[in-house]
């Protein structure tokens, strides 16, 4: 049997082993590898016990029931899915001149807090097929554009409906700091005024909505559904992850976050390493890559590889995002796990390189409690690898997401399949 | 972070507002006013009015930097054109590979090494590969920081613009250099954009510290000439006169072409006897004349199989050769097309989907390529995928190896060194490890297909340009200086 016919024979098994609903009501026991739960030290040998999508048991000692169907992981590496905490899967489908970008909203000042991006998620997305067979379970679907893009969602890559997919939404407010290039947009400290502005307003209206309502409140510099999504900001509900490098805007970024006593994550961070004391005392995690050291603007003079491993030594919880180049945030979300392999190459310990793409995402946005370790009561979103993860000779030889194991079978995969002899056969998938 | 790709698309419909200029700028005229009798061109035309085959008016004046002898034993050697060697040994010596043992007493060695002691470094653990050839550069001709005002690598006012050369563009002083070298990128192709049909003649370049571009060109390296296929043209030019669409392209390639062919034989026969008065000069035909001449090599953007069909044809129909297809992200779908043509494939381990041209990528692109027998080679088009080329084709080999395919890590070395080289028609000065070759050799701490791998020390042409473990002694652009923290110097810490 070919590697592809087994792929393929595997997939049809599955689809005729599929039954909804009753899909993840069944036990698992994933038996004999070298299981990483991230929230404890490895356990070699270790159990992983899976009871109705949901992880039961994880330990070297678990009892597994009879009727367990049972996983041999001997000589194999098992850790919690992936979580990627910067992605654009299933809003967008092509980067580029298709009209199939779901990511943006329109608006004449690029402020659009009230902007529901998972309401345009598309859960049949062909991109997600490829992030999973990588393991990646977990992704952060984040709009972009604008001084305030709207917000975002925390998903589980499974199902088929939004609400099924949905682990958190919102469960961040994006907004941005940015160079403007030679476009004329704004000075930054018009940006960071423009947002303070904001966020006085989304305080008054909080505290003024029956005036508001009756229609005495005084002028307001955006809209009322603007400052009513805005308003879980202002109480904590809702973290603002504002993307911005320079280190001086970052420590305005700090600033305002201490005036309003919003909670605030730094996307990207570029020179966040220079301002990692700062961070470390107001608690602010950074999202930020491993693989650029490229002073690609006058904000980001400061690019370094060891950004991540000097934040961690600082004590700033990192999670950690593509910014290696290559489309890694939709095509190479699976490239997330050589992020982290690069992490440790410029300083960063495994296991916090592996934490920062699993628990340290699921921490940061609010869903611990769902995802990012291997513990009990955690939704059962495991892979099991032929090697080390960060590698790249390594394979997710199994993906379960809530406990049901997936078998994609990717457009690529299909593609590679018809190409492998020539000239093809059309007739086949 | 965006892709290049992306940025540079964004870059192309920001210099749109441009106005379109129609007619290519050529050099003065020879005055010809006076009449003359006499069969020789007047005294008075310089070089620079003749359109002469192979001309180098800008010449590069590279010289290797201060070497000394240097033994690397006890290494694993990626020669690039073998079985790896266990525990071997390297001489370098007068900027050339010198020999290549079984270890440092071999007598190839002893006898490369005279009686004189090189410097010699321990490789225990560590491995050695040919220094990496990108053939897909645009360092220098859109460096950091990405600000307008260095934008210089799409002339986009006209659809064919032969005549510019990327050299005249490229910022010697681009910070991506050094990074590109930490990276172990000893030879790069430099190439405009691709936001023209015809973009201009590539530069090759050894990543060197230079005051110039004529000090980092590669010596006696032929020109490439960028072309472009696909939607980049087209978005470009769709509003502005065309081409509008992928026939408008094939009608704008075929209209100079022609054009090109009718150039070239009016100069030939001139140059024959070099009697009356020379036709003249026009510098965008004079490229592509070279093209047909076959001294110059054709180095083109495409993305779709259907579309590279198209340009063989075409290449067919006016007698040129296509060198390599760049970023070919549907090159698995006519591997064998490709093989029988001899056309070798520059592409990215995984990127894909950006746009649509690039919706059928599939990371196994290189490993089908290389199992039809296509001269198959790694690029970047980016100036942080240029740093870590190993890891790409680290991904490219697992991707070939997870469909079943027995690619070694010696065929994978390949991708990355003598492949390209190849394509730059330079496989017989760089690219592999073997006597008599530049020694552009890097040292790695690890296998160079683990992602925990770094490079440890770089040379070209037998100096020792990068090394790790002395940070201070590190090639720093001038544009580095008091604007790029000097802790933040490429290489990060030390495992």
């Amino acid at each position: 049997m070919t590697t592809w016919t087994r792929l393929l024979t595997a997939a049809l098994c599955a689809a005729a082993a599929f039954v909804p609903n009753g899909a993840g009501a069944q036990t698992i026991a994933i038996t004999g590898g070298k299981v990483y739960p991230v929230s404890g030290p490895p356990i070699e040998n270790g159990t992983v016990l899976i009871k109705d999508g949901k992880i039961v048991a994880v330990g070297a000692n678990v009892t597994v029931p009879s009727d367990a169907e049972k996983v041999d992981a001997s000589g194999k590496w098992v850790t919690p899915g992936l979580v990627d905490a910067e992605t654009q899967l299933g809003l967008v489908e092509v980067g580029f001149g298709a009209g199939a970008n779901e990511s943006r909203a329109r608006s004449e000042q690029g402020i659009t807090p009230d902007f529901t991006s998972w309401d345009g998620l598309n859960p049949r997305s062909a991109l997600i097929p490829p992030a999973r067979e990588d393991g990646i379970t977990s992704v952060m679907s984040t709009p972009g554009g604008g001084l305030i893009a709207g917000q975002a969602a925390m998903i589980d890559l499974f199902g088929d409906t939004r609400a099924g997919m949905i682990l958190r939404a919102p469960a961040a407010m994006i907004a941005s700091i940015e160079d403007q290039g030679g476009d004329g947009a704004p000075a930054k400290g018009q940006q960071i005024a423009r947002l303070r502005e904001i966020l006085q307003d989304t305080r008054y209206y909080q505290k003024h909505v029956a005036e508001f309502d009756r229609g005495q409140s005084r002028q307001m510099s955006v809209s009322p559904a603007s400052l009513a999504a805005l308003v879980p900001v202002l109480t904590g509900k809702v973290p603002l992850l504002i993307n911005v490098d320079e280190a001086s805007d970052i420590q305005s970024a700090i600033d305002l976050a201490k005036e309003f006593g919003i909670k605030l994550i730094i996307g990207g961070g570029a020179e966040a390493w220079e301002v990692a004391d700062r961070l470390a005392a107001a608690r602010i995690p950074v999202l930020a890559g491993a693989m650029s050291n490229d002073p690609i603007s006058f904000s980001a003079l400061g690019s370094r590889q060891d950004n991540v491993a000097l934040l961690r030594k600082a004590g700033v919880q990192v999670a950690l995002i593509g910014n290696g180049g290559g489309d890694e945030e939709l095509f190479n979300v699976r490239n997330i796990r050589y992020e982290a392999g690069n992490a440790v190459g410029y300083g960063l310990t495994w296991n916090e390189a592996l934490k920062a793409i699993t628990q340290a995402p699921a921490e940061i946005f609010g869903v611990a409690d769902r995802i990012g370790t291997l513990q009990a009561g955690r939704e059962a979103n495991v892979v099991v690898w032929d090697g080390d993860p960060f590698e790249f000779a390594t394979r997710a030889v199994a993906v379960y997401v809530r406990g049901q194991k997936q078998n994609d079978v990717s457009r690529q995969d299909l593609l590679t399949k018809r190409y492998e002899t020539q000239p093809p056969n059309y007739e086949k998938p | 972070m965006r892709m290049l790709a992306l940025a540079l698309a964004i870059t192309v419909a920001g210099c749109a507002k441009q106005a379109p200029a129609t007619q290519a700028p050529v050099p003065a005229r020879a005055d010809t006013t006076t009449a003359r009798t006499d069969t020789t061109p007047p005294a008075t035309v310089g070089p620079g009015a003749l359109s002469v085959p192979n001309a180098d008016p800008y010449p590069s004046t590279y010289k290797p930097f201060p070497s000394k002898p240097t033994l690397i034993e006890n290494v694993t050697i990626f020669t690039a054109v073998g079985p790896r060697i266990v525990n071997g040994a390297l001489l370098m010596k007068d900027n050339k590979i010198a020999a290549v043992g079984k270890s440092a007493d071999d007598p190839a060695i002893k006898q490369a090494e005279g009686g004189e002691s090189p410097v010699v470094i321990d490789g225990t653990g560590k491995f050695i590969t040919p220094g990496i050839v990108d053939v897909h550069s645009h360092l220098g001709v859109y460096p950091a920081p990405a600000v307008e005002s260095n934008s210089d690598g799409n002339e986009l006012v006209n659809p064919a613009t032969p005549y510019v050369w990327a050299e005249h563009s490229i910022w010697p002083q681009d910070p991506q250099f050094p990074r590109n070298l930490a990276g172990g990128v000893t030879t790069l192709q430099v190439l405009p954009g691709s936001g023209n049909l015809f973009g201009g003649r590539s530069a090759i370049l050894k990543v060197v510290p230079s005051r110039t571009v004529q000090g980092m060109k590669f010596p006696g390296a032929k020109y490439g000439l960028k072309m472009a296929c696909g939607e980049n043209p087209k978005r470009v030019y769709g509003n502005r006169g065309g081409p509008q669409t992928r026939m408008g392209n094939m009608a704008g390639y075929r209209a100079e072409w022609i054009k090109a062919e009718a150039y070239r034989r009016k100069w030939d026969a001139w140059l024959k006897n070099r009697k009356g008065e020379p036709p003249q000069r026009d510098l965008g035909l004079e490229t592509l004349a070279e093209v047909l001449r076959g001294n110059i090599l054709v180095q083109m953007h495409c993305y779709r199989a259907d579309e590279m069909a198209q340009v063989i044809d075409m290449s067919h129909e006016f007698g040129y050769k296509v060198r390599a297809f760049h970023h070919g992200v549907e090159a698995y779908k006519i591997a064998d097309l490709l093989a029988k043509e001899g056309i070798g494939a520059a592409v990215w381990a995984d990127w894909g989907d950006f746009k649509m041209e690039a919706l059928d990528a599939v990371r196994a692109n290189m490993a089908l390529l290389w199992k039809a027998g296509v001269k198959v080679m790694i690029h970047s088009d980016d100036p942080l995928g240029s740093q870590r080329l190993n890891q790409e084709v680290a991904k490219a080999m697992a991707a070939g190896r997870a469909i079943g395919l027995n690619i070694t890590e010696e065929d994978a070395v390949k991708w990355m060194t003598i492949n390209p080289a190849w394509a730059l028609d330079l496989e017989s000065k760089i690219g592999s490890l073997e006597t008599g070759k530049d020694a552009d050799v890097v040292l790695w701490s690890g296998d160079p297909f683990s992602v925990y791998t770094h490079t440890e020390k770089v040379w070209v042409d037998g100096a020792l340009l990068y090394d790790r473990s002395d940070p201070q002694a590190r090639w720093r652009s001038d544009f580095e200086l008091g604007f790029v923290p000097v802790e933040t110097t490429v290489g990060g810490p030390q495992r």
